[in-house]
C-alpha cells in the first residue's frame, strides 16, 4: 500500500517537471553573468535591434552601465541614441496604440522577460526563426508558432531555413526537422550568431534581476555568520541544559 | 535613580511579575523535540513579515497604474529593496511551512484535546486569517498570476446560492478585478488583518500558558497534590510561579522554566532556520516557481489569460478539492469543510489518550494517511486538471475526509497503550 503511494507521488511529480512548454527541446543558455563583456555585448545588441520596438522601462541606463562596468561617457556616447538623461528609464518613443496595429499585439517590455520565460526559452527562440512565407512578416518560429515579431537579427544570422533530412523511421523513410540553417547571406558564422545570441539573453537574464551579482556575495557572508551563530547558540543550549540532563 | 523608577513602575504595573509568570517562571515541559520549534519561528516568521512589510509600505503605490512598476522600483533603486522583498515574499511561504509543520505537531500529540480545545481554535483562526493575508498580499505586485488568481479565487464565492453575485461585487468594489480591488486589499493587507492576526497571537499565547504545554507523551505536567506523584529532587531544583501550582493545590513535575533552557534551546532552531530562510533569499528566491510564480513578473493584463493558473503553493492542497468536485457550489462547501473539520478536531477525536505514541496502530497509519493526502493534494492542485489527476483528486480528497470519519469511530473505545507516569 505505502509503496504504491510513493510510487504515485513519484509519478506526479515527475510529470510536474514535464508540464507545458515548447514542441521542440529547449537548449541550455550558456548564461554567466560574471562576463562583463558578454553582458557587454548583449546591452549593445539590445540597444541597437531590441529597443526600437521593445522596452525596458524598469531598468535605468546609469544602472547598466554601473553594473556592467561601462564608463558613463562612453555609455552615453554609443549606447544612447536620442538624448536622453543617463538616469532615465531604458525606453524607446513608438506609440502604444501604433506598436499594437503594425504586430497585432504590443511588444512586450523586456525587462524581466527572462523571469517569465527562462534564459533557455529565449535562447533557443532567437536561434529558431526561419522562413514562412505565409507569415506577415515572411517568418515563423519553432519556440512561438505564428509569432509577430519579424527577425530582426537577420542581417546578423542570414536568410534561416528549416533544414530536414531523409531518415529512416519505422521502416519509412521521412522528412526530418533536424534544425535551422542559413543561406551564408548574414555578417556571423553560426557559432558567432550562437555566441551573440547568448550575450543578448545573458544581458536580458541581468536585466531581470540586477540584484543577482550583489545577492551571491552578500549571501555567502550571510551564511557563514548564520553558521557562527547556530554553532555558538548550540553550545550556549549544551551548556545551560546540562542542569536538567 | 534607576531603582526608583522600576519601583514606581513596578506599584503601577507588575512587571517583574508578569515576566516572572509568563517567562522566567513559566513551567514547561522538559521533554520538546524538533517538532516544538515552529510555534517560536512562526513568531519570528510573522515579525519578519511585519516589519518587512513596513519598509515595503514606504515604497509601494497601491494603483494598478503604479503598483507593478513600484514594486520594480524597490527590486532596482532602493536601497536593498530587493532583499526587502525577498525576506517579506519568503517570508509568506516559510510562514506557511512553520505553520503547517506546528498543527501537525498538534494533531500527532494530541495537543487540541482537552483542555487546549480553545488553544487550538484561536490556532485555527490564526490560520485562517494567514490565508487572508496571504491572499490579498499576492495580488500587490499587481502581476499577471496576482490579477488571474485573485480572479479564480474571488469567483469561488461566486457560487454561493443567492448572494453570489453581489458577494463577488462587494468583495471585487468592481464589476471586474482593477484598482478599486487593488486598493482595498492593500488597505486590508497592510492594516485590518495583520491588527487581527497580532491579536489572535496573543490570546493564543494566553490560552496556552492558561493550559499550559502539551508535550510529545500527551500527559500533564500539573498533577494533583494528593500523594500519587511525588516531585524528585530534579523537580524541586526550579521555582515556578505559584499561580501554577495553584495555591498548593498542584504540584509540577518534570518541568523546566521556560527561561532560559527554552529561549537558548528555541535560539538553536532560529538560527537553523535562518540559515535555509537567508539560502532562499539569497540564491533561489523564486523557490523554483513556487514562492514566485514566472508569470507575476508580467504586468497584469485583463485581455490576456495565462495558459494555466495555479494558486501559490501552500493553497493548492484545498484548491484540489475545490476541483475534484464538479459542481462548483459542492465544491467550494468542501473546500472549506476541509479546514472546518480542522478546527472540529477536538470534538471528532474522542479519544483520552493524546500522543501518537500511546495510540493504536490505526490511529498512527491514519495519520501518515492524512499526511499523504495533503502532500499529494498539494501536488495536485498545482497540476492542470487533466481526467486522471481529477480522479487522484478525487481519491485523495475522500482519504483526507477519511482521516475525521475514521478517528470519530475508533477513538470511542481505542485499545491505547498504558502512558507512563512521568515525561519519558
Amino acid at each position: 500500500m505505502m509503496k504504491k503511494l510513493l510510487s504515485a507521488v513519484a509519478l506526479l511529480a515527475s510529470s510536474l517537471a514535464m508540464a507545458a512548454g515548447p514542441s521542440i527541446p529547449l537548449d541550455k543558455a550558456p548564461i554567466d553573468l560574471h562576463d562583463k563583456a558578454s553582458l557587454q555585448n548583449g546591452a549593445k545588441l539590445f540597444q541597437n535591434y531590441c529597443l526600437g520596438c521593445h522596452q525596458m522601462q524598469y531598468q535605468r541606463y546609469s544602472r547598466t552601465f554601473r553594473d556592467l562596468g561601462i564608463p558613463e561617457d562612453i555609455g552615453m556616447e554609443n549606447l544612447m541614441f536620442t538624448g536622453e538623461k543617463v538616469g532615465d528609464h531604458i525606453t524607446n518613443s513608438m506609440p502604444a496604440d501604433y506598436a499594437a496595429n503594425s504586430f497585432g499585439v504590443l511588444p512586450p517590455d523586456l525587462t524581466n522577460v527572462a523571469r517569465v520565460r527562462g534564459a533557455d526559452w529565449l535562447y533557443t527562440y532567437l536561434r529558431t526563426f526561419y522562413v514562412d512565407d505565409s507569415r506577415p512578416f515572411g517568418v515563423n518560429n519553432k519556440v512561438f508558432p505564428l509569432v509577430g515579431m519579424p527577425h530582426v537579427l537577420q542581417e546578423l544570422q542570414g536568410v534561416p531555413y528549416q533544414a530536414y533530412e531523409t531518415r529512416l523511421v519505422d521502416g519509412e523513410s521521412k522528412e526530418v526537422y533536424v534544425g535551422i540553417r542559413t543561406d551564408g547571406s548574414g555578417e556571423l558564422s553560426p557559432e558567432e550568431y550562437d555566441r551573440a545570441v547568448a550575450d543578448l539573453v545573458n544581458y536580458m537574464v541581468y536585466t531581470g534581476e540586477p540584484s543577482k551579482l550583489e545577492s551571491h556575495s552578500l549571501g555567502i557572508k550571510v551564511l557563514i555568520f548564520l553558521l557562527i551563530f547556530f554553532v555558538l547558540a548550540y553550545l550556549l543550549k549544551k551548556e545551560y541544559w546540562k542542569d536538567v540532563h | 535613580m534607576f531603582k526608583n523608577l522600576m519601583s514606581w513602575i513596578e506599584y503601577r504595573l507588575p512587571f517583574t511579575d508578569k515576566m516572572n509568570l509568563h517567562v522566567m517562571q513559566y513551567p514547561a515541559p522538559k521533554n520538546f523535540n524538533f517538532w516544538y520549534f515552529f510555534g517560536s519561528l512562526a513568531m519570528l516568521v510573522l515579525v519578519n513579515q511585519i516589519v518587512t512589510g513596513i519598509w515595503l509600505t514606504m515604497n509601494y503605490e497601491p494603483s494598478a497604474e503604479g503598483a507593478f512598476a513600484s514594486i520594480e522600483y524597490i527590486m532596482r533603486d532602493v536601497e536593498y529593496g530587493w532583499l526587502l522583498r525577498y525576506m517579506h515574499s519568503t517570508g509568506a511561504s516559510a510562514f506557511f511551512v512553520v505553520v503547517y509543520l506546528h498543527m501537525l505537531r498538534g494533531m500527532m500529540y494530541g495537543s487540541y484535546q482537552k483542555p487546549r480545545e480553545l488553544l487550538w481554535i484561536f490556532g485555527m483562526l490564526i490560520f485562517l486569517v494567514l490565508m487572508a493575508e496571504a491572499f490579498m498580499g499576492y495580488m500587490l505586485p499587481w502581476g499577471q498570476m496576482s490579477f488571474w488568481g485573485a480572479q479564480v479565487i474571488i469567483s469561488i464565492f461566486g457560487v454561493i446560492p443567492f448572494i453570489g453575485d453581489d458577494l463577488t461585487l462587494w468583495i471585487r468594489g468592481d464589476y471586474v478585478i482593477s484598482g478599486a480591488t487593488l486598493n482595498r486589499f492593500f488597505a486590508l493587507h497592510v492594516i485590518a488583518l495583520p491588527l487581527v492576526l497580532v491579536i489572535l497571537v496573543f490570546l493564543h499565547i494566553m490560552a496556552l500558558h492558561e493550559v499550559g504545554s502539551n508535550n510529545p507523551d500527551g500527559i500533564e505536567i500539573k498533577r494533583d497534590n494528593d500523594g500519587t506523584v511525588e516531585q524528585t529532587d530534579a523537580d524541586k531544583k526550579f521555582t515556578f510561579h505559584q499561580y501554577f501550582t495553584r495555591g498548593g493545590k498542584k504540584i509540577i513535575v518534570d518541568a523546566i522554566p521556560f527561561h532560559p533552557y527554552y529561549t537558548v534551546k528555541d535560539l538553536v532552531g532560529v538560527a537553523g532556520f535562518l540559515l535555509v530562510f537567508a539560502f532562499v533569499i539569497f540564491f533561489v528566491p523564486e523557490g523554483g516557481g513556487f514562492f514566485l510564480e514566472p508569470p507575476n513578473f508580467e504586468i497584469a493584463n485583463p485581455m490576456k489569460t495565462p495558459d494555466h493558473i495555479a494558486p501559490v503553493w501552500y493553497f493548492t492542497p484545498f484548491y484540489a478539492i475545490l476541483r475534484a468536485i464538479p459542481d462548483p457550489l459542492l465544491g467550494a462547501i468542501a473546500m472549506f469543510a476541509a479546514i472546518i473539520a480542522l478546527a472540529l478536531l477536538p470534538w471528532i477525536d474522542r479519544g483520552k489518550v493524546r500522543s501518537v505514541r500511546y495510540r493504536c496502530e490505526l490511529h498512527r497509519w491514519n495519520l501518515v494517511m492524512f499526511c499523504i493526502s495533503f502532500v499529494v493534494l498539494g501536488v495536485l492542485g498545482v497540476l492542470p486538471a487533466t481526467p486522471t489527476y481529477a480522479l487522484l483528486s478525487q481519491i485523495f480528497s475522500f482519504t483526507y475526509f477519511a482521516f475525521f470519519g475514521l478517528l470519530w469511530l475508533y477513538s470511542k473505545n481505542e485499545k491505547t497503550k498504558p502512558l507512563p507516569v512521568r515525561l519519558t
